[in-house]
């Protein structure tokens, strides 16, 4: 491999002078000879697994039923990863530090929404306290009696969404507010430890309420065709969001002064637009996707536990990752593509390897592409 | 020798004074009065709430034991990230491949998963290599990203460790060996070294004086003894780490390394080979990451996938952030002041209260509300204490950031040189002056030509 | 002026124009740099085009022109922080073109940087032992391993008693024992030079050495700078400062939208029509 793809990334592994413009641009605009053989061999790679799908379709390998479920789960966990990433994306190009304590929103919205679902959907079959705190002991009511679904509750299910979005936006705020504020002017280190530190408290604050038992939520959902309905609802409101917060980059004064941020902070701020006041849209927006996410990654699967975002944390960080940091549409490029490998690899792995899967792509793009496969040319 | 911290009395800044040469009885003096005071306020503590003799002496064993595991691993990190600035969040990844390799050297061919069936040393010395190896692996392609990357690139080499270990498909492999699986790997437990060193002449008398001693004494039951033995072995360890690191810190090496965490590019540009010490000094410090692991989890009957999760890495950063990265003697105490009153000390608490009245804990934290028994939210935190110790954990940590960055006992401080750095013949050594045009200086009498 | 060291700059430029043809490179009778039709590019934009010069040994030579020339690119492709798409550089005989920084350095061609960059949690003292090359120390094994450590000690001695000597040769020697991060900005730029004079080199390219530093420093710089020429180091000098240049260079290099302009006598590029056309304005 050519160093020349590779000196510029380290000269500041020590964190102290963050942004050495000369290496910044050069890692931008090398030609990255090294870089392209890695590039290269992983599209041979592509090419001999696609190939390698080919012939078991053809020999009977697999089903094709077998492979359209796979593509379908891939879609699938690629939305509510999108919607994650994207507020994960925004925070580490316009705050610029890695969010640890991303995952942890995500676990604030989930149950911060199924506890209002819980009370519209469950009022009067039990009390308040269990309902509120959606089941925290096992003695109580099923998830089957509260019978949460999107065709019987679709009310309770969508203030349930509403408040996840809103609780984990004012909890992202008081954050905020309370740390990475006093933080502004410190390294990306520094904001990266003290976001572990959120993340810890943020997760066990969740476990001392809500206790930290893993348990069902919703009633079982109906199949509406090949899929079931929680499924749909997911995707089709992840969907609707993304969309929406296209138009919003787009067409907004707003949107645009965010793209200007991610892409050039320095820029951005010597021609005047309003930091702080894009800061907290920035929260706004990441939170409350983050906590959609959550809300309806427990109305697909049926259950919640305080580790929820957690284990999703390193499959978002792969997914902005892939799609270069800051860009936010690479974000989503990137979330299809980790939806895809997780679930597509099934193919050759095992269910408890898939994930390693995406953990070593995401290892290969830091180390031989690090801004991404779509390689910084189109921020944004 | 212990030449003290020679300070450049300009009081200007709150810059660190230089330290000339290692002050071991200023250092080791600090070290002990820590774990003193730490002893002295449990054991009061837990006289006072009338807690069992043997329950406070087993508690002082697992905090010191936690400790010197804490601060081999605190100590480690520190090599990486406070002397070379190299951002490593894989740490239990190593611990993990160490204790893994040294359990299938020396787990019973007949046991299953199954092993070689080596001596425990053997497996120790299987278990570095293999930490290091993997180090090795990742350094290599690793070398030159920036440090948030490299932290998510350790991270993830953490996780996919863990993820093979738990992984159902590697449990059992051809021949019977493996990983387990979720329900982990059995092998000979390391703190049987404790009854190798009965067994042997000097040593043996040595140890059986030392439990005799505690079990005479101190009214301390045998197995507590045995425990302290172990515990004692880990902090000679942590000595010897502790030693290593201090040599590497006043050397030449120490101050390539300390370079390349200031500023690699100058480093480089001076002609120094930073690759290689880098390489060199990650290697080195995932071998010693590997030893604390096969330490810690080797003196389980089962070593599990349960035990390499990231948080155990965070305890370690915790530990060094509380010590202040870059400092020895702080990655000690730091590691050792985790381990008894963030890790350990919220258990301990929650027996003091608990011996001072009855917890009648609620099952959920709205019972607590609606309860008659006005104590009723107390008590549940009390019986919650396992979280909260979590919450104390991230709370440690944000604070320090936003107030302390630098750590409790702040940077490092050494001065890395083999040798004395002041004026050799010291004519005018006392004509301090910053003046900032600096025109005058002293007038060097002895500069050439 | 804040960074020449950033392509970004030197991308506004506009290349539309030829470089001159006479600008190829002079014969010098004893050359101990040789750059050679060197070219740099960063993505579309040619930041080093063609570029050819040499510098003879035991002279002070300034490298000069506008933002954006193509004066630090060229610097960072002759040290190895960039690699060359094309061209050649010699160095005393030898072919080092895209070499790393720490071989071409460990060659004996050192370089100091525009911002200066010290080591800001080292000492003064802790910054000159560091740029003796060849430590033996600097293995880990002989700085760890009882017995093996004799030498190192003995050789730290003695690069001890040289950084002494060098940090009074540049008045430097009251800061021995303060961290870098304390120093002034000129103090920082002796530094950097004392520094890197300590790796025993054979040749320093300065970066921009004056930028910063105030006059009474200034004078004391050139100072230095002129008596390790009479000891025999050879100095390429990026400057702004087209008087100090004019001044205390004997050979001038003037770069011009990623070209060599024009080269010669401070005298003769004075007289140049081009060069005050394209950089010195109106202003001589």
């Amino acid at each position: 491999m050519s160093r020349e793809s590779l000196t510029g990334m380290g000269e500041n592994i020590s964190g102290g002078r963050i942004s050495d413009s000369a290496s910044a641009v050069r890692n931008r605009l090398s030609p990255t000879s090294g870089a392209d053989i890695v590039g290269l061999f992983v599209a041979l790679l592509m090419v001999l697994l696609v190939l390698d799908i080919v012939r078991r379709l053809v020999t009977g390998g697999i089903a094709y039923t077998k492979l359209l479920e796979y593509l379908w789960w891939g879609l699938r966990d690629a939305m509510y990863i999108a919607l994650a990433a994207v507020g994960l994306s925004m925070t580490y190009s316009i705050l610029q530090f890695a969010n640890f304590s991303h995952g942890d929103l995500i676990t604030t919205g989930a149950f911060g929404g199924w506890a209002a679902a819980y009370l519209v959907g469950g009022w009067g079959l039990a009390s308040v306290g269990e309902l509120v705190l959606v089941r925290a002991t096992s003695g109580g009511v099923s998830p089957g009696q509260v019978g949460l679904q999107v065709f019987a509750s679709p009310l309770a299910i969508l203030i349930g969404m509403v408040v996840a979005g809103a609780v984990t936006v004012l909890v992202a705020l008081a954050i905020d507010r309370l740390v990475y504020k006093r933080m502004r002017d410190q390294g990306g280190i520094s904001m990266l430890i003290a976001s572990v530190g959120v993340a810890l408290a943020l997760r066990y604050f969740l476990a001392v309420i809500f206790t930290n038992r893993k348990r069902g939520v919703t009633a079982t959902a109906p199949d509406v065709g090949p899929f079931t309905a929680h499924e749909l609802t997911l995707v089709i409101i992840a969907f609707a969001l993304i969309v929406g917060l296209h138009l919003l980059l787009q067409r907004t004064k707003l949107g645009k002064s965010m793209r200007a941020m991610a892409d050039n902070k320095d820029l951005a701020l010597i021609t005047g637009i309003p930091t702080e006041r894009v800061i907290t849209a920035t929260w706004i927006i990441g939170a409350a996707f983050a906590g959609i996410s959550g809300y309806l990654i427990v109305l697909d699967r049926g259950s919640v536990s305080i580790n929820l975002g957690w284990f999703l944390l390193l499959l978002i960080f792969a997914a902005v990752i892939l799609g270069g940091i800051g860009s936010i549409y690479g974000a989503l490029v990137g979330s299809l593509i980790i939806g895809m490998t997780v679930n597509v690899s099934l193919i050759w792995l095992p269910s408890d390897l898939a994930k390693v899967s995406a953990f070593i792509l995401m290892i290969l793009i830091l180390v031989f592409k690090p801004n991404g496969l779509l390689g910084g040319v189109e921020t944004t | 020798m212990s030449t003290e911290t020679v300070a450049d009395s300009d009081g200007e800044d709150n810059a660190p004074a230089p330290m000339v040469r290692p002050s071991w009885f200023a250092d080791i003096g600090r070290i002990a009065a820590v774990v003193a005071v730490t002893y002295v306020f449990f054991m009061g503590l837990g006289l006072l709430a009338g807690l069992n003799v043997n329950f406070i002496m087993s508690f002082l064993q697992r905090i010191t034991f936690y400790g010197a595991v804490f601060a081999m691993g605190a100590l480690a990190l520190n090599l990486h990230w406070g002397y070379t600035g190299m951002f490593n969040i894989g740490v239990v990844g190593f611990m993990g491949v160490g204790v893994y390799a040294m359990s299938f050297v020396t787990a019973s061919p007949d046991a299953s998963p199954a092993g070689l069936g080596l001596p425990i040393p053997v497996g120790i010395l299987v278990g570095f290599l293999a930490a290091c190896l993997a180090g090795l692996v990742i350094a290599l392609p690793a070398l030159r990203v920036r440090a948030d990357y490299f932290a998510i690139i350790t991270l993830g080499f953490s996780e996919i460790i863990r993820l093979l270990a738990v992984s159902g498909s590697l449990r059992t492999l051809p021949g019977g060996y493996g990983t387990g699986g979720g329900s982990g790997i059995s092998a000979p437990r390391t703190d049987s070294v404790v009854s190798w060193l009965q067994s042997k002449p000097v040593t043996g008398e040595l140890t059986d004086g030392i439990i005799w001693a505690g079990v005479n004494l101190g009214g301390v039951p045998d197995s507590v003894m045995e425990n302290y033995v172990y515990t004692g072995i880990l902090i000679g360890i942590v000595i010897l780490i502790f030693l290593l690191l201090t040599r590497i810190a006043y050397s030449p090496f120490g101050r390539v390394l300390k370079a390349i965490r200031e500023d690699e590019l100058a480093a480089r540009s001076l002609g120094k080979r930073t690759d290689r010490a880098k390489v060199v000094v990650f290697v080195l410090g995932c071998g010693l990451m590997g030893l604390a692991g096969m330490l810690w989890l080797g003196k389980r009957t089962l070593v599990t996938p349960n035990h390499i999760r990231p948080i155990w890495t965070f305890y370690i950063f915790v530990a060094l952030i509380v010590g202040g990265a870059g400092s020895n003697t702080g990655s000690v105490i730091g590691g050792f002041v985790f381990a008894a009153f963030v890790y350990d000390g919220p258990d301990f608490l929650k027996r003091v209260i608990e011996s001072f009245y009855e917890v009648q804990s609620p099952p959920t934290i709205a019972d607590a509300f609606v309860s008659s028994n006005p104590l009723a939210v107390i008590d549940y935190l009390v019986n919650s204490m396992d979280e909260i110790k979590y919450i104390i954990l991230g709370l440690v940590l944000i604070v320090l950031m936003i107030k302390r960055p630098q750590g409790l006992l702040g940077h490092r401080k050494e001065i890395a040189a083999a040798v004395d750095l002041s004026r050799p013949s010291t004519p005018s050594d006392g004509a301090n002056s910053t003046d900032e045009s600096a025109t005058t200086g002293s007038a060097g009498g002895e500069s050439d030509e | 002026m804040s960074s020449a060291d950033s392509p970004d700059l030197e991308s506004q430029r506009d290349d539309a124009e030829s470089v001159d043809e006479d600008a190829s490179a002079r014969s010098v009778d004893d050359a101990v740099l040789e750059v050679s039709n060197l070219h740099k590019r960063f993505g579309g934009i040619v930041a080093v085009d063609d570029t050819s010069f040499s510098v003879e040994r035991g002279s002070i030579t300034g490298l000069i022109g506008p933002n954006g020339a193509g004066k630090s690119t060229t610097f960072n492709c002759i040290t190895g922080v960039y690699e060359p798409e094309d061209g050649s550089v010699t160095f005393d005989g030898t072919d080092i073109t895209g070499w790393e920084p720490h071989q071409v350095a460990n060659q004996g061609l050192v370089r100091t940087f525009q911002i200066a960059r010290e080591f800001p949690e080292m000492t003064v003292l802790e910054n000159m032992m560091l740029a003796p090359k060849d430590q033996l120390g600097e293995h880990l094994w002989r700085s760890v391993l009882p017995g093996a450590r004799g030498g190192v000690v003995e050789q730290e001695r003695e690069l001890r008693d040289q950084a002494w000597e060098t940090l009074e040769f540049f008045e430097i020697d009251h800061l021995a024992e303060e961290y870098a991060m304390n120093l002034s900005g000129g103090q920082r730029k002796l530094l950097d030079l004392a520094r890197a004079l300590q790796t025993d080199p054979e040749m320093l390219m300065l970066d921009e050495p004056m930028a910063g530093v105030n006059p009474t420093l200034e004078e004391k710089i050139l100072d230095r700078i002129h008596a390790l020429r009479e000891d025999g180091y050879t100095f390429l000098i990026v400057e702004h400062d087209m008087d100090l240049i004019m001044e205390h260079c004997e050979h001038v290099i003037v770069m011009h939208q990623g070209g060599v302009l024009d080269e010669g006598t401070p005298e003769v590029i004075q007289s140049n029509e081009q060069v005050i056309e394209a950089y010195l304005g109106g202003e001589v």
